[in-house]
């Protein structure tokens, strides 16, 4: 859903070579780049770390919402989620091809998830305690990641910004969902409602940290920028999202966990306090809440699946066998 | 403010809940592998046969609850367990990739023609059956195909897929018990389906010395009450609340 990756392109962009030349005079142009074409190593590089991480937090953040899956409220809700995090995978399936484009493979991306070596959205570290996390994150986090992502559709690598097309129709749908779900409990019991504010006090402060450390501290955004990799700012997406986003809220009839927001009356703008960045840089850095158990989770489902995806892999070679052995038998 | 339901049973409502409690357990059950499959692709094609059983189980349960007087949800989330009238087989826990491969299997390779057989006939279900069939087709060559890599796959996928039919097998002939006014699937067929895809498998069908039953008597394992305190607590925790 999400593409922490933006803020870490590749620094060492230096090219001027007739290549590079007319490389970036596609990209001024608005021209795609496919997979065949030439390309510097650091936009491959930028571009498969970015892919990579958006697949990863796609597949680490099945965990979270899966977690109530099986608690779902009602038929209808279970259908829904069940169906919401299914399509998490398919993202993170078509986000694994689109980075297997750039030659990477999904083995050697899922290793380096695995080995603790790549990056997933540090939002899926924090943990679903009620039902309500179910709505929040439907409206905040894909929310935000749509912010983040409509953008990407014009991205200049060609294979991703078809990818996000799709991906961004999915989330739109999600978020709406969410949003619904955060709608029903608030009209519902005071115990529903109090479930409401509760998931919005918790998720508030990291969904902001979504879209990356504030401009003044954010390195690398130059060179995407150029690369047309990245359209927006860190803080002009965050900007979209909290306008978009406080109106709704008051909406719904909650109360945002920030005394000092407020809407700029010359600017139509809702401003918000100071955001924890320790917090955020720990979580990035490994230290958020359900970091360990994520990655053991998804470790423990890599490792007992291996004596199946053998069997396949076997089988498969069984056939082959079969069928050069005797070609006229359908193995 | 309603809490536990009593239902009252007529021969209709009692062949739809037994159908929707069967696809409801078993759709509960693949779903929780939501996210912890062995490959991405499984994770996928796991949540859409249970997105199939549960969209299954809701309109069998609208139409139990149209005759009984309840919604879909007091059907699913207000009973209790002795309530319950699934079969024993569908509510065994997933196991590894090899229990839950084989209990898909086993079921599908009984329910597949059974929904055939109900929509051609004039049953208040047979509109449900006839669009169940399309999906239990699927689920039925999703089952097999797995099934035969992991019989031919490895000696330990052998192993496992050997021992996951030796544990299942003795909760198959429920399937087989009559319910109120339905049709009957005759298990010569089902053992012939299974057994051609046993011998591609290189498995073998078990011979059990007993078979247990009294799922559609309400007379579970000790496994269906830890899955509906799951499933059902927070309409239990938040009685008459709308969610």
């Amino acid at each position: 859903m999400y593409s922490q990756g933006l803020n870490q392109s590749d620094p060492s962009s230096a090219h001027t070579s007739p290549e590079a030349a007319r490389f970036q005079a596609r990209i001024d142009a608005e021209d795609k780049i496919e997979p065949n074409d030439w390309m510097p190593e650091a936009y491959r590089r930028t571009l498969i770390r970015q892919i990579s991480q958006h697949a990863h937090s796609e597949i680490v953040g099945m965990l979270p919402e899966g977690n109530w899956i099986t608690r779902a409220p009602s038929l209808r809700r279970k259908a829904a989620l069940l169906a919401k995090v299914q399509d998490e995978g398919g993202h993170g399936l078509y986000l694994y091809a689109a980075a297997e484009t750039l030659g990477a493979s999904r083995e050697e991306l899922v290793d380096q998830l695995l080995a603790g070596k790549a990056k997933y959205s540090s939002i899926f570290n924090y943990p679903t305690l009620t039902w309500a996390d179910i709505g929040a994150i439907g409206w905040l986090v894909d929310g935000a990641a749509i912010m983040n992502q409509i953008p990407l559709c014009r991205c200049s690598f060609g294979p991703y910004a078809r990818a996000m097309i799709r991906v961004c129709k999915e989330e739109s749908f999600h978020q709406r969902q969410g949003y619904e779900i955060m709608l029903t409990l608030c009209r519902g019991t005071p115990a529903q409602k109090a479930m409401a504010q509760d998931a919005l006090d918790r998720w508030w402060w990291p969904c902001l940290m979504m879209f990356g450390p504030p401009d003044s501290a954010s390195q690398h955004s130059d060179t995407s920028m150029q690369w047309k990799i990245k359209r927006f700012t860190n803080d002009g997406l965050r900007q979209k999202f909290i306008d978009a986003t406080v109106p709704q809220g008051l909406h719904l009839g909650l109360a945002f966990p920030d005394p000092d927001m407020r809407q700029n009356a010359a600017t139509g703008h809702w401003e918000h306090g100071a955001i924890d960045w320790d917090e955020f840089k720990r979580v990035v850095a490994g230290g958020g809440f359900c970091a360990a158990e994520r990655l053991e989770a998804r470790r423990k489902a890599h490792d007992a699946g291996a004596w199946v995806r053998d069997a396949a892999a076997a089988h498969a070679a069984k056939r082959a066998a079969r069928q050069a052995a005797n070609p006229r038998i359908a193995a | 403010m309603t809490t536990t339901i009593t239902v009252a049973a007529t021969p209709l409502a009692r062949l739809a809940l037994a159908r929707a409690d069967d696809a409801l357990i078993l759709g509960h059950r693949l779903s929780e592998w939501c996210g912890h499959a062995p490959i991405l692709e499984e994770d996928l094609s796991l949540a859409n046969i249970a997105l199939d059983l549960i969209g299954q189980a809701r309109s069998l349960y609208t139409l139990a609850g149209a005759v009984t007087g309840h919604t879909e949800d007091q059907l699913a989330y207000l009973r209790d367990e002795r309530q319950f009238s699934n079969l024993l087989l569908v509510e065994q826990p997933n196991g590894d990739f090899a229990l839950t491969i084989a209990r898909l299997f086993l079921y599908s390779a009984y329910i597949d023609p059974y929904w055939r057989a109900l929509g051609a006939t004039d049953s208040a279900l047979s509109d449900i059956a006839a669009k169940a069939e399309k999906e239990s087709g699927y689920h039925l060559r999703h089952s097999a195909e797995w099934l035969i890599r992991l019989g031919d796959g490895t000696e330990e996928s052998h192993r496992r897929a050997q021992s996951a039919l030796d544990r299942l097998f003795p909760f198959t002939a429920e399937m087989f018990d009559p319910l109120p006014d339905d049709v009957a699937i005759d298990p010569a067929d089902w053992t012939a389906e299974v057994d051609t895809i046993l011998t591609h498998a290189t498995l073998t069908r078990p011979s059990p010395a007993w078979q247990h039953n009294g799922g559609r008597a309400g007379r579970h394992t000790e496994h269906l009450g830890h899955l509906l305190a799951e499933m059902q607590h927070l309409q239990r925790t938040h009685p008459g609340a709308t969610w």
